[in-house]
């Protein structure tokens, strides 16, 4: 928002309200009426906050189909000591910064690339963008096929260079970061738009100007384009990493959560718990990643926000 | 200048093979898939079938299991449009009043915008929220639901645009008579089109992907939603890997249209500075 | 504007595609008339169960033409048991569905979620213990689906003839044959953790053993006061981990699905699986000249005699949820499976026996596969005992996903045993039992 345009609008409204008599200021207060507000707020109260707080409440009894018993904090004392949930909790700290720190990264310098002068840019950006369009679940069937030990293709090539074949999904230790190597292929496009988007926003004019001083590709790139993309850059780094923390649905179709615990995430801990009828220790795992959200998302977000600069 | 043009036909041409090979071999293998034989299929290898089957397999997917498939497409494409609609029209007038209108609530209500993207949502009381409005199960309460998820985003994007319109527009109107729903309609909106396309096609491709919300919410054969059907069929063709990929192929094609529809949207609104970040 | 004639155009087009989707779909779920439609659920998603389903509901059409039946798939395994368990709660459950007996049975807490059945005619027929294992105090909820069948080790015969081999009837003798099969090049041991349930054989198969050993371990364990890490019951979680230490198993063992693994049993690439015997039907499909080929031999304890642990037959239910109409024609879909048409589609269309059947309505073909014999055998020495869950009603939700730690060397057999007992303990306390 612009300053000066505001400021320009505030004197125009005091000279409009000056001019007219009270009624027609009250009537240009109304303007932006509070009931435009209502239709949103209902349903964000019924669907959403409603649940979130009752859920408080639930995370502390025991549950089943018919009553719950109060039990005070034992639901989150069983998360805590129990060794598979607990490394459940590491798993998703470890996905969410992997698939977020590529994205960005990846999605950076793809940005650059697809903003620069290079042959076949527009069949570039779409091809880039189309894994995003295809279900989840289609991805993860495709690529448990392709990285299939013996029979997939992938292994197929490797074996083929005398590479090592390893158990892509089937491997204990290579399991989740397959499954991030997956998200990763495909999420970077909506990285790389956002991306594309802050690169393009800012004015020629900037690196006009740096290349008459003589300054090379990295000075370019360290001193403008990395400093004038910190919106779009905070924007991708919020987005994925709620996206990483809370993912679900990639892990579930690979290898949900196996082989064994090796993949599970809090997102997959709670579904199994749902799932077999513990909803209070289900409710409580809930409780616990919108905990584990909220405490590395709310200071991230303002430390990024606060080093934005204006253009 | 040629030595430039020489770069850029040259990382051009290796961005264009890379590219092919990370993102379009993956789904050159789901065409081929389709149009095998089981049992050639289950191999799993990247070969050109030696009977080619497609529309044999194309007819097989889309009959089998009753339709299932052919169901889940139909109730995905109700469930997204209907969802993106709502959350669209209601995080828009959401968003234009919360720029516009100053309030001693707007911290509260940023707030609570917030805590909505950030914050996961609590399944089992929700469940119980929809048993309790008898809309548990039915396609209309996960409207509701996916829509509600979705405002978040949407009331933030629409904040953020609403700020670029001057408020001098506003003025303007109002001295040709306007009242504020008209304003809204007729000169605000159409300066956020954009914004609205962008909206749109997120939410709409995230929407139409929804396995979880589905999962959860909207269980029963007949409701079936896209990736579910998808993820049941895979359970079930154990042998028949050639309709799975079928499958694959045919839930990518509603937003493979929607996205060579709205590709140039996109793009031009993305890139021409609207975003600021 | 642009945007909205594209909008038009679209929502057109989306319309037509409707309408003649519609149309191709077909009249499926639409009962015309006077007739009755109910959905039956089947026992799993493999081959058999899905062939024995469809099977079933065609030919009770036929015996009922205004009746039809729509049949559903579920996933095997744990994954199946909770789709069951929230379907009934979330009055989602179609009108029948297969499912197991014991205590997976009474975890569907069948007084509040169940229809009872105590009132139906083939109630009398059916065995005393088969009753026990779909029945609570109240009423008796389940007719027989299937036969008993046992658990143990599926092993093919012609491999073991070729090598000159014996039934082997203690562990180590076990493990001797084992080296001998991998040293002449055939995989010893199969292990199938593509279909994660496969992976609880050495545990679940052993039960008879431990209850040789110590009769009232059941009974203790229901109490809280018997535990996994602690021998007899450590055996199998040992027994797991100690065939991937030798490098037993078959190479592809994480990947490998329970329907392959059948073939490469059956056709002699794979000599031994621990498994349950029901899978013959199965092989049936797959491989129907070797069914015969494929023996079974009761898990081989560490010490002591071997006994074969005996599964009881599956149930078939009703829901609370189903009523009226639905509720006459579901009854009557439950009691033709153990009529006389009924019985002979368990013993042919994807049902081949695999074992005694648990109802006097029906009696056991005279081309039943070979390794029915084998069990047979077992209970004429009176040497079986039942799987621990028809005689306890606990079962932890993770036992699958724990042994495929141990089987991959992940976890070791006593860390995984406490898992298991920590695992129990909230399925335990979940069901309100004492003690826990």
């Amino acid at each position: 928002m612009s300053t000066a345009g505001t400021t320009a609008a505030i004197q125009a409204a005091d000279i409009i309200t000056e001019a007219h008599p009270p009624t027609k200021r009250r009537f240009i207060k109304s303007f932006y009426p509070t009931w435009f507000f209502i239709p949103a707020v209902a349903l964000y109260v019924v669907f959403f906050a409603l649940p979130t707080f009752s859920s408080f409440y639930f995370s502390l009894t025991r549950w089943s189909l018919f009553d719950s018993t109060f039990i005070g904090f034992e639901n989150y004392a069983q998360f805590f000591s129990d060794p598979q949930l607990y490394t459940s909790f590491i798993h998703t700290l470890i996905y969410a910064v992997i698939t977020s720190g590529a994205k960005v990264i990846i999605g950076f310098f793809l940005a650059l690339l697809l903003t620069s002068p290079i042959v076949g840019r527009g069949y570039l950006r779409a091809v880039i963008f189309f894994p995003v369009l295809i279900s989840t679940i289609g991805v993860g069937i495709m690529f448990k096929s392709l990285l299939d030990p013996f029979h997939g293709m992938v292994n197929a090539v490797l074996g083929f260079f005398g590479l090592p074949q390893p158990g892509w999904f089937t491997d204990p230790n290579l399991a989740l970061y397959s499954i991030a190597g997956v998200d990763i292929w495909k999420g970077v496009g909506i990285a790389t738009l956002i991306f594309m988007a802050g690169i393009v926003a800012i004015p020629a004019e900037y690196f006009e100007a740096a290349r008459i001083d003589g300054a090379g590709g990295w000075k370019i790139l360290r001193q403008i384009t990395v400093p004038l993309t910190r919106g779009a850059t905070a924007t991708v780094i919020i987005l994925s990493l709620i996206g990483g923390l809370r993912s679900f649905d990639i892990i579930w179709v690979t290898t949900g959560g196996g082989p064994g615990f090796t993949s599970d995430v809090l997102a997959s801990v709670i579904y199994k718990q749902y799932q077999a009828g513990f909803f209070g220790l289900s409710t409580a795992g809930n409780v616990v990643l919108f905990l584990l959200v909220t405490v590395i998302m709310v200071p991230l977000s303002a430390f990024l926000n606060r080093k934005q600069v204006e253009l | 200048m040629s030595r430039q043009r020489t770069r850029a036909w040259i990382v051009g041409i290796i961005a264009i093979i890379v590219s092919a090979v990370v993102f379009l071999v993956p789904f050159a293998f789901v065409l081929l898939q389709a149009a095998k034989t089981p049992a050639e299929a289950s191999n799993l290898a990247f070969s050109w079938p030696t009977h080619w089957q497609f529309l044999q397999n194309f007819w097989d997917t889309l009959t089998s299991n009753d339709g299932v498939i052919w169901r889940a497409i139909i109730n995905s494409a109700v469930l997204t449009i209907t969802s993106v609609t709502l959350m669209v029209i209601l995080s828009a007038m959401a968003g234009y009043v919360l720029s516009r209108k100053r309030s001693k609530w707007n911290p509260v209500v940023n707030f609570f915008v917030l805590a909505g993207l950030i914050v996961p949502p609590a399944v089992v009381p929700t469940i119980w929220v929809l048993q309790d409005l008898q809309l548990f199960g039915t396609l209309p309460g996960m409207i509701l639901v996916e829509a509600t998820f979705g405002l978040s985003f949407c009331i933030l994007l629409f904040r953020a645009f609403v700020g670029n319109i001057p408020r001098e527009l506003d003025e303007a109107a109002v001295l040709d008579g306007a009242g504020p729903v008209r304003l809204f309609l007729q000169v605000v909106l159409p300066l956020l089109r954009p914004v609205i396309v962008t909206v749109i096609v997120v939410q709409a491709v995230f929407v139409f992907n929804d396995f979880a919300g589905p999962l959860y919410f909207l269980p029963g054969d007949q409701n079936v939603t896209v990736q579910l059907a998808l993820y049941t069929f895979s359970g079930q063709n154990l042998s028949f890997y050639n309709l799975l990929f079928m499958a694959i192929f045919l839930i990518t094609i509603p937003p493979l249209i929607a996205y060579i529809f709205f590709n140039r949207q996109i793009v031009a609104g993305i890139t021409s500075g609207a975003v600021k970040g | 504007m642009f945007s909205r004639r594209t909008a038009a155009r679209v929502a057109a087009m989306l319309g037509g595609a409707a309408l003649l989707g519609a149309s191709l779909v077909g009249c499926s779920a639409g009962s015309g008339g006077s007739g009755v439609t109910i959905s039956l659920m089947a026992g799993g998603n493999d081959p058999a169960a899905t062939k024995f389903a469809n099977t079933l509901a065609t030919a009770f059409h036929k015996a009922n033409p205004t009746i039809k039946v729509k049949v559903d798939t579920r996933p095997g395994g744990t994954d199946g048991d909770n789709l069951v368990k929230t379907r009934l709660s979330t009055k989602t459950m179609d009108d029948v569905f297969l499912y197991n007996s014991g205590s997976l049975f009474q975890a569907l807490h069948p007084d509040s979620q169940l229809q009872p059945l105590t009132d139906q005619p083939w109630v009398k027929h059916i065995t005393e213990d088969f009753k026990k294992t779909v029945s609570t105090s109240k009423a008796v909820y389940g007719a027989p689906n299937g036969t008993t069948f046992d658990g143990g080790i599926m092993y093919n015969k012609k491999v073991y003839a070729k090598l000159g081999l014996s039934i082997p009837t203690t562990w180590s003798q076990f493990i001797s044959n084992s080296e001998k099969i991998k040293a002449a090049g055939i995989i010893p041991i199969l292990q199938s953790y593509g279909d994660t349930w496969t992976s609880q054989l050495f545990v679940l198969a052993d039960f008879a053993n431990v209850s040789a050993q110590d009769p009232s371990w059941a009974q203790k364990y229901t109490d809280n006061q018997a535990k996994y890490v602690n021998p007899p019951a450590l055996a199998g979680f040992t027994h797991t981990q100690e065939i991937f230490d030798k490098g037993l198993m078959n190479k592809d063992y994480a990947s490998l699905t329970n329907v392959n693994a059948l073939k490469e049993l059956a056709t002699g690439q794979a000599a031994q699986y621990p498994m349950i015997t029901v899978v013959i039907s199965n092989v049936a499909q797959s491989n129907p000249s070797q069914v015969n080929d494929i023996g079974y031999f009761a898990m081989p304890p560490d010490s002591g005699e071997a006994h074969a642990t005996v599964w009881e037959a599956g149930g078939a239910y009703i829901p609370k949820s189903t009523t009226g109409d639905k509720l006459a024609a579901a009854k009557k879909l439950v009691a033709f499976l153990n009529s006389p048409k009924g019985c002979e589609i368990q013993n042919s269309a994807g049902g081949i026996p695999a074992g005694p059947f648990a109802i006097s309505s029906c009696t056991l073909p005279s081309n039943a596969p070979a390794l029915v014999a084998d069990e047979l055998k077992y209970q004429q020495e009176k040497k079986t005992g039942l799987a621990l869950e028809f005689l306890s009603p606990i079962k932890g939700p993770n036992l699958e996903k724990i042994l495929i730690q141990v089987g991959s060397g992940i976890t070791k057999a006593r860390a995984g045993a406490a898992l298991y007992d920590n695992d129990v303990k909230a399925q335990a306390q979940q069901l309100g039992l004492k003690g826990w």
